[in-house]
């Protein structure tokens, strides 16, 4: 039964990160990798087993394993316990198996890096994070994986921890993401008061037998956990970090910054569905977060240059509209999203990784141009990719977010569907941009042969600038010289996720256009009773599907042709525009300078604490209230020092004194007592 | 048939003596000197206690004068050996130059 | 003959004391504390503690004031000389010692009526001597105090011994 083998799941990658991170050092790289990619490899397998077992007709339709009460005090009690149901199953497949892919990729990608084990090592306790996180059955447990996944993407961020950009990322990254957890913590507590419990299933039976209760404190609690996503999902106000983060190692970008840790906050909205839905408010406002974010960010990913931070605005862009689904209630829609954005996100974030190693850690989109001869695998499987994510029929990205706008739509926000819209638009201008950039017209780059030194290593990947690092013991006698293709072991995981991207969406096909909707079935027993299925069910009309999703297509092709345009047929014309307005290009050049604002918010904050915190109350009422104490102290046994003059007749002195106030105690002292 | 003394004057006649004690304790240099002092404060104490027993026919008054008288003869013995050292040392019997503990 | 007794010795014990107080020269001052031991020996007497006015000649004015003696006249202690502070011990002194004298008369004044008057030789039975009293009950209820005493006097021996001897 695979139930019994659900604590494997976590537990296995846990032990990967034991072993590579305590005795790792001293491995050879052979061994590290191995024990890395079998520890994923194993869940992947358990998870393997557990969608054939549950998809088998008969099958529950959620199973649970609790296990020891792990806190226990009166009126709350808490255990370990994990529960897999079909919404669990999409997640589990997700991170098991994109994480798998990634891990090997990552043999191939990191293979010159010093702190080879560190880096499998951190993978693994992030994948355990990870697992903990979508199999957890409260709250608390999910808090704990909710954490251990932002420990890990600090560890991860922060890889090359000699570089200063690198460090101040992991740490923005994980302080940002502390304000939101501040926000599910206080959930929490609300969430303890009001049911008493911190299960899911406790919690959430408790609002479905209430059907009338609505708003109020759920509406707060509501609020508080979407503060929390949007921290961990990186939408807006908190999203600032994650552009930040492709700091990070490449296949760390696509794993975590990409398929899983953002997810986990679309996960946890959709997992509290139920209440949420008792919140029209709170829903309004993740609607309104998501779509903000994603034509904000597709606004700045415009003008990015480099090309993980155009990958890093579109995954903000993209969790956008899955929180737009979220919020107009088609939970079902936003995971089926975050299903196809796994896939092709990771696949544009590996393939660049591809570009990258290619370019011997070329970053900067203006000095690449004309790989498509050079690089024949790694143009088409980001093709895919490009494709996928523009929404260009048949592939992966257009059913899921063409779900996401009919939804909107029929929800009754139309304005909200028009940003959506737009947006797509913008997505795919700005992916086409980036593919013709970097695959066609004239070459811009350098061929790195004469820096190529075989005894030295140049890839960190990362940031804009090739930083040499000494690795003498690698073996580089099969490194080609200047721009070549990468190994079959960064390739290969590469032509699978192609292979998801373009397929990955025919489980999502409407009713409208022929298909089943295997997904959106496969979800109902989690959603049903939503309020998405409600309205679609209302005016459900396969003209309108059809129709809307002809807009959607066309929109993106007009993406294409300006890209087109800019970038291929006319190569100068971006620079004519954007020098025509200069402001407004600065703008959106220097992402709205909502990092200088935040920085100014922080830098109050600091004077603050600095001032009044540090000076005044530590430095003066602390410290001052310690120093009267001493100096009391000095002062009063100054006075008192004079009895000990050593002088015996003082001594004497005070002796008879004493001796004369017991007498006068006694004497009198007893008279008065008796009275 | 004679005036009969009084318990109480016994009594004032060792307050007396005792006074006189704490005085010179107070107010005399040599350290024998005071020393003695002490040894008339003590046996002002005595005859208190010696009075008492005679007032209330009890003879446990005089065992506690006995017992006194024990420690004394004990505590002069050590504190005279102690003033001699110290007489080695300093060369003077002065009260006052005996200081060290000043603080 | 109580009053006389008292009277004379009375005097003598106070006009000792006095002579140690104003003396300067500390052999003198001896010499006087040795005449009031000598005239409270007459008084216990007179109170009928006979063992202890005995023991008071033998004990402190027959061997503590003959070691006080012989400790002065080891030391060649001179007269005393006068210091700074000299003044302030007179100022503290005196008053001090008035006050306690005040303190304590007070106390016994105010009870003298319940402490009623001498008889001489004391109320103790006539079979038994005081001696026997005292020793009857020193060596059955107070025997180990007693035998507590002799180690505090052998520990003593040692302890002056120790203090007083040259530094090798």
């Amino acid at each position: 039964m695979p139930s019994d083998y659900l604590w494997l799941i976590p537990l296995v990658p846990f032990a990967g990160f034991l072993i590579n991170g305590t005795i790792g050092r001293r491995l050879p790289r052979a061994l590290i990798s191995v024990v890395a990619l079998i520890c994923t490899a194993i869940p992947a397998a358990i998870v393997a087993w557990l969608w054939i077992t549950m998809k088998a007709a008969g099958a529950p339709e959620a199973i649970q394993v609790v296990s020891q009460p792990w806190i226990q005090i009166t009126g709350l009690t808490i255990n370990f316990a994990f529960t897999v149901d079909h919404l669990t199953l999409i997640m589990l497949g997700v991170v098991t198996g994109v994480g798998f892919l990634i891990h090997v990729y990552s043999v191939g990608y990191m293979a010159h890096e010093e702190g080879y084990w560190r880096f499998f090592a951190y993978l693994n306790l992030f994948m355990f994070f990870m697992l903990v996180l979508v199999l957890s059955e409260s709250f608390l447990l999910m808090f704990v994986g909710w954490e251990g996944v932002g420990l890990a993407s600090y560890l991860l961020i922060g890889f090359y921890f000699k570089k200063d950009s690198a460090a101040n990322a992991g740490k923005k990254a994980f302080i940002v993401n502390r304000i939101g957890d501040f926000g599910f913590l206080l959930a929490m507590f609300l969430i303890v008061r009001e049911f008493g419990s911190l299960d899911f299933t406790h919690v959430f039976n408790a609002i479905s037998v209430n059907p009338q209760w609505h708003g109020g404190i759920l509406t707060a609690i509501a609020l508080l956990l979407v503060l929390g996503a949007a921290g961990k999902s990186a939408q807006i106000p908190l999203y600032v970090w994650l552009p930040d983060a492709m700091e990070g190692p490449t296949p760390v970008s696509a794993l975590i910054h990409a398929a899983t840790m953002v997810t986990a906050g679309i996960y946890m909205v959709a997992r509290c569905h139920t209440l949420f839905d008792r919140s029209p408010y709170a829903l309004g406002v993740v609607a309104i977060i998501g779509a903000t974010t994603a034509i904000f960010a597709a606004c700045i990913g415009i003008v990015q240059h480099d090309i993980k931070r155009v990958l890093a605005y579109s995954t903000v862009s993209q969790l956008g509209y899955m929180f737009l689904a979220c919020g107009v209630g088609a939970y079902g829609a936003g995971i089926f999203h975050l299903l196809t954005h796994a896939f092709f996100k990771a696949l544009l974030f590996l393939s660049a990784g591809s570009v990258i190693h290619a370019l011997s850690g070329e970053q900067d989109m203006r000095k690449m141009g004309g790989l498509r001869k050079r690089i024949p695998v790694t143009f088409w499987t980001m093709t895919m990719g490009v494709f996928a994510i523009a929404g260009i029929p048949p592939l992966a990205g257009f059913f899921s977010k063409d779900e996401i706008l009919y939804q909107t739509f029929v929800s009754g926000n139309k304005f909200l569907w028009l940003v959506g819209l737009v947006t797509a638009g913008m997505t795919s201008f700005y992916m086409f941009r980036l593919w013709f950039k970097t695959f066609f017209g004239p070459e811009h780059f350098e061929e790195h042969s004469d820096l190529h030194d075989h005894g030295a290593v140049v890839h960190t990947h990362s940031g804009t600038h090739a930083v040499m690092v000494a690795d003498p013991e690698e073996d580089h006698a099969t490194h080609a010289h200047g721009v070549h293709e990468s190994p079959a072991i960064m390739t290969i995981p590469l032509a699978i996720l192609a292979l998801f991207s373009i397929v990955g969406g025919w489980v999502g096909v409407p009713a409208a256009l022929g298909g089943h909707d295997e997904i959106g079935h496969f979800l109902d027993p989690v959603f049903a009773g939503g309020t998405a299925s409600e309205a679609a069910a209302a005016t459900s009309s396969h003209g309108l599907e059809l129709g809307l999703a002809a807009v959607s297509v066309l929109v993106a092709l007009i993406g294409f042709y300006i890209a087109y345009i800019f970038y291929y047929k006319k190569p100068g014309a971006a620079a004519a525009l954007a020098s025509r307005m200069p402001a407004l290009y600065r703008l959106v050049e220097d992402k709205f300078y909502v990092d200088e604002v935040y920085g100014f918010f922080v830098m109050v904050v600091m004077m603050f604490s600095r001032f009044v915190l540090g000076g005044l109350i530590d430095g003066g009422i602390v410290n001052g209230t310690g120093a009267a104490a001493g100096a009391t102290t000095q002062g009063l046994s100054s006075l008192v020092r004079r009895v000990q003059s050593g002088n015996i007749r003082s001594y004497a002195g005070w002796l008879a004194f004493g001796a004369a106030a017991v007498l006068i105690v006694m004497i009198f002292g007893r008279s008065i007592w008796l009275h | 048939m004679s005036v009969q003394v009084p318990v109480a004057a016994y009594l004032i006649l060792a307050a007396v003596l005792f006074s006189i004690g704490v005085a010179a304790f107070l107010i005399k240099r040599n350290l024998i000197t005071v020393f003695m002092s002490i040894e008339l404060m003590l046996n002002a104490v005595n005859l208190t206690f010696v009075a008492f027993a005679h007032r209330w026919h009890q003879v446990s008054g005089q065992i506690f004068v006995f017992f006194v008288m024990v420690v004394a003869a004990a505590e002069a013995a050590v504190g005279l050996a102690i003033i001699i050292a110290i007489f080695r040392t300093r060369e003077t019997l002065n009260v006052d130059s005996v200081d060290l503990m000043k603080s | 003959m109580q009053l006389a007794l008292f009277i004379l010795f009375g005097v003598l014990a106070v006009a000792g004391a006095l002579n140690l107080l104003l003396q300067r020269h500390p052999i003198n001052s001896a010499l006087s504390l040795v005449v009031v031991m000598m005239s409270l020996a007459v008084l216990y007497w007179s109170l009928g503690a006979e063992f202890l006015a005995a023991a008071q000649v033998i004990v402190y004015s027959g061997a503590i004031m003959v070691f006080f003696v012989f400790v002065i006249m080891l030391l060649n202690a001179g007269e005393e000389e006068r210091t700074h502070g000299s003044r302030a011990s007179y100022i503290v002194g005196f008053p001090g010692a008035a006050a306690i004298f005040c303190l304590l008369s007070f106390v016994f004044l105010s009870e003298r009526h319940a402490l009623g008057t001498v008889n001489v030789g004391g109320y103790l039975n006539h079979i038994t001597s005081n001696i026997s009293e005292v020793s009857a009950l020193l060596f059955t209820k107070l025997l180990l105090p007693f035998e507590v005493t002799s180690v505090l006097i052998l520990v003593a021996i040692l302890g002056a011994v120790v203090l007083a001897r040259k530094e090798q």
